[in-house]
């Protein structure tokens, strides 16, 4: 019986030290992949490595010593011994490993469940895999069911759309207000990851330019060479707020940097461009008046919160509709590999059913001597349907009864009453 | 013949306007595809409508209310249909068709009008009068709406409340945007109905200006759309201060076009107009 073994380990089971090293590797895949089709126990073989994942699943039918082999060779390519990683991995089997590769499709089991990377991954992996021919009948089916499941949960729910960081609730949010990124200038106040982190999003939208402003001019000089953006100095802010659309402050600041009147004041010059502030620092920077400012948009870190958590909310209900399609497509899935089972009995029927019709065609040969060409085909041609009809509703029992739990026995009585164990058309 | 255009563009109107509010709710695309269609459709019949009925009349078909009030939901939806090309905003329709169904069925309650047209009507001067004038009351109701729309999306923006509507409706921007061009394309439209208006009144009546109860108010609507395009282009108005002045504007406008052909009197009322 074939087994379907999936071995891995996501950024929940492993710390990013570990992951990395698998990561790190250059070629890695490739290695991978050669390896498992020179191992004779394993049919199939399929690799993905990701920052955030490492997944090897294979179809055999030596389960245990396929994952001895596979947990060495990621001991080899990592270039760690297997006792420090294996506690980290997790190994599922059949319809558990179906279910967890349409997880991972469907961006379910990525730490920002949702995130769109993940899917083009796994099928430049299975690109791979099929390029290094170690893909067959039952990975390919499984990716495109895979394929097919993410591509169910990306439409069918909006588990894909919602808001999962405070940098990426801002980004949508700036893009409800502008609609589109492109062109406008971004000033960043301070710095810090979450800072930069908005600010790396906000130029991956769209925005054309930026200026960093910090209290230590060397610093905003740093931060502005990492974004290939213009430093100014703190005292300019006032200014360069009439020419900026979105403002990003982290300072470290207690009191306000931006001031109502500040804010206010720059306004005749912008002649009423809307204006947008992220404020990520705690204490805040902006003052809380701004946001009544007419065009002004004053987001603070609480603010970005509740647009997360709003979505948390909506995003359950989401995973719960995302599980439910997962299932679906599980079961699909184990329906046709169950189909798989039958098909050597169905083979050997139809086997034995040829060689009785060669068989017999020699024996009665001599009667057919004075048959021309046309009649003889036309005897063959009786006999294959005769023989069709007589086998094809045994057939379509067994693939009935394909899913049935006592399909075994079915398989059994259909080999001994066909008696196509003993009587192999090969005596 | 005529009247079955009517019933034909107002049935595919409504039906449209069910397609689109279900589109709102539901947000599937095909339901908007199809709402579109439907909409184009009930569109070309009440075209069809209109010229059956200028040639039945000899005149533009404005002379009652019913008329005008089905020829103000053709002009919105023409508005529409075209700012659907430029913008591809989905959403808007869901906030025009209704409008304009609203409309049409307020038209279509009404009685058809009977008896003769004076001749002083069948003129090309009232058919330019009327067709530039209701062009700019379209495209000023779709400010409106796009106005409406903006300033629920602001309000949501604004306090970090957010309902239903801001996954539905599209960016501050694009609303603005929508608003600024159905103004700036709007008022030339009025201007123009406005100037052939009075050379038509000086042709018909032989003055340019008489005072006449709608000639005032169209003058104030006038004003404030004036007003308001200068400040949007002058000064730089944009925003929720522009969607507030927009919303008055159409008010004052929809005053002009309702209230001062009824309670005020003056050859531009109906009742004047079908008086032999």
């Amino acid at each position: 019986m074939i087994k379907i073994i999936n071995i891995g380990m996501n950024h929940e089971t492993a710390p990013v030290e570990l992951r990395e090293c698998f990561a790190a590797e250059v070629g890695g895949l490739v290695k991978a992949l050669t390896a498992m089709r020179e191992l004779e126990c394993i049919k199939e073989g399929f690799f993905l490595s990701t920052c955030n994942r490492v997944e090897a699943l294979i179809t055999t039918e030596a389960a245990e010593e396929a994952k001895q082999f596979v947990i060495s060779m990621m001991s080899r390519l990592g270039n760690i011994p297997e006792e420090n990683f294996s506690s980290s991995l997790y190994t599922f089997e059949d319809t558990d490993a179906v279910r967890h590769i349409l997880r991972v499709a469907s961006s379910l089991d990525s730490m920002v469940v949702g995130e769109p990377q993940i899917l083009g991954q796994l099928k430049e992996a299975y690109a791979q895999a099929s390029r290094h021919k170690t893909s067959g009948v039952i990975i390919n089916r499984l990716m495109h069911r895979a394929f097919h499941a993410a591509k169910r949960v990306r439409t069918e729910t909006q588990i894909c759309e919602a808001a999962v960081s405070i940098s990426y609730a801002a980004v949508k949010l700036a893009k409800k207000i502008f609609h589109v990124l492109d062109g406008k200038k971004v000033l960043l106040i301070g710095a810090g990851e979450m800072a930069e982190l908005a600010a790396k999003h906000l130029i991956a939208n769209g925005v054309s330019s930026m200026v960093v402003a910090n209290r230590t001019f060397d610093r905003a000089v740093q931060v502005a060479e990492l974004f290939d953006s213009r430093p100014v100095s703190f005292q300019e802010i006032g200014q360069q707020l009439s020419e900026v659309d979105i403002v990003v402050t982290s300072t470290a600041s207690p009191e306000y940097v931006i001031t109502y009147d500040q804010v206010k004041n720059s306004f005749r010059k912008r002649r009423n461009r809307p204006l947008f502030f992220i404020d990520i620092a705690v204490p805040r920077d902006v003052h809380p008046e701004v946001n009544r400012l007419e065009n002004v948009y004053v987001y603070d870190i609480d603010d970005l919160k509740g647009v997360i958590e709003l979505n948390m909310a909506q995003r359950q209900q989401e995973a719960v509709k995302a599980e439910r399609i997962i299932q679906e497509e599980v079961f699909k899935f184990d329906k046709w590999i169950k189909t798989l089972a039958v098909v050597p009995t169905i083979v050997s029927l139809r086997e034995k059913a040829e060689y009785i019709i060669q068989n017999e065609m020699k024996r009665s040969s001599y009667a057919f001597t004075d048959l021309n060409h046309e009649q003889n085909e036309a005897i063959q041609n009786l006999m294959r349907s005769i023989t069709e009809k007589i086998i094809n509703d045994p057939i379509l029992y067994l693939k009935k009864k394909a899913a049935s739990p006592a399909l075994n026995t079915y398989l059994d009585v259909t080999r001994k009453l066909f008696s196509l164990d003993h009587d192999n058309g090969s005596e | 013949m005529t009247f079955l255009w009517f019933n034909l563009a107002l049935f595919f109107e409504l039906l449209a306007t069910g397609g689109f509010i279900v589109f709102i709710i539901k947000q599937q695309k095909w339901v908007f595809k199809y709402s579109y269609r439907i909409l184009v459709a009930g569109f070309i019949c009440h075209t069809i409508f209109l010229g059956c009925y200028y040639c039945a009349l000899g005149t533009a078909p404005v002379l009652d209310l019913k008329s005008a009030l089905s020829f103000f939901s053709w002009s919105i939806i023409c508005a529409y249909l075209v700012f659907q090309i430029k913008f591809r905003l989905m959403v808007l329709g869901s906030f025009v068709a209704p409008f304009a169904a609203f409309l049409m069925i307020i038209s279509s309650i009404m009685p058809w009008f009977e008896g003769q047209v004076k001749p002083i009507f069948k003129s090309l001067w009232l058919t330019v009068h009327v067709g530039t004038a209701f062009m700019g009351n379209g495209l000023f109701a779709i400010a409106f709406l796009a106005a409406i729309m903006y300033l629920i999306q602001e309000h949501q923006i604004k306090h970090k409340k957010f309902g239903s509507f801001y996954d539905r409706l599209p960016s501050l921007a694009t609303l603005d945007s929508i608003n600024h061009y159905s103004l700036v394309s709007g008022f030339p439209f009025l201007t123009v109905g406005m100037i052939t208006g009075s050379v038509y009144a000086q042709y018909a009546l032989g003055t340019y200006w008489q005072w006449d109860p709608k000639e005032v108010w169209s003058l104030i609507t006038w004003l404030f759309y004036a007003a308001l395009l200068h400040e949007r282009l002058a000064a730089g108005w944009r925003g929720r201060r522009a969607a507030v002045l927009s919303i008055i504007c159409f008010f004052i406008l929809i005053f002009t076009f309702i209230g001062a052909s009824f309670w005020l009197g003056g050859y531009h009322s109906f009742s004047s107009m079908g008086s032999r």
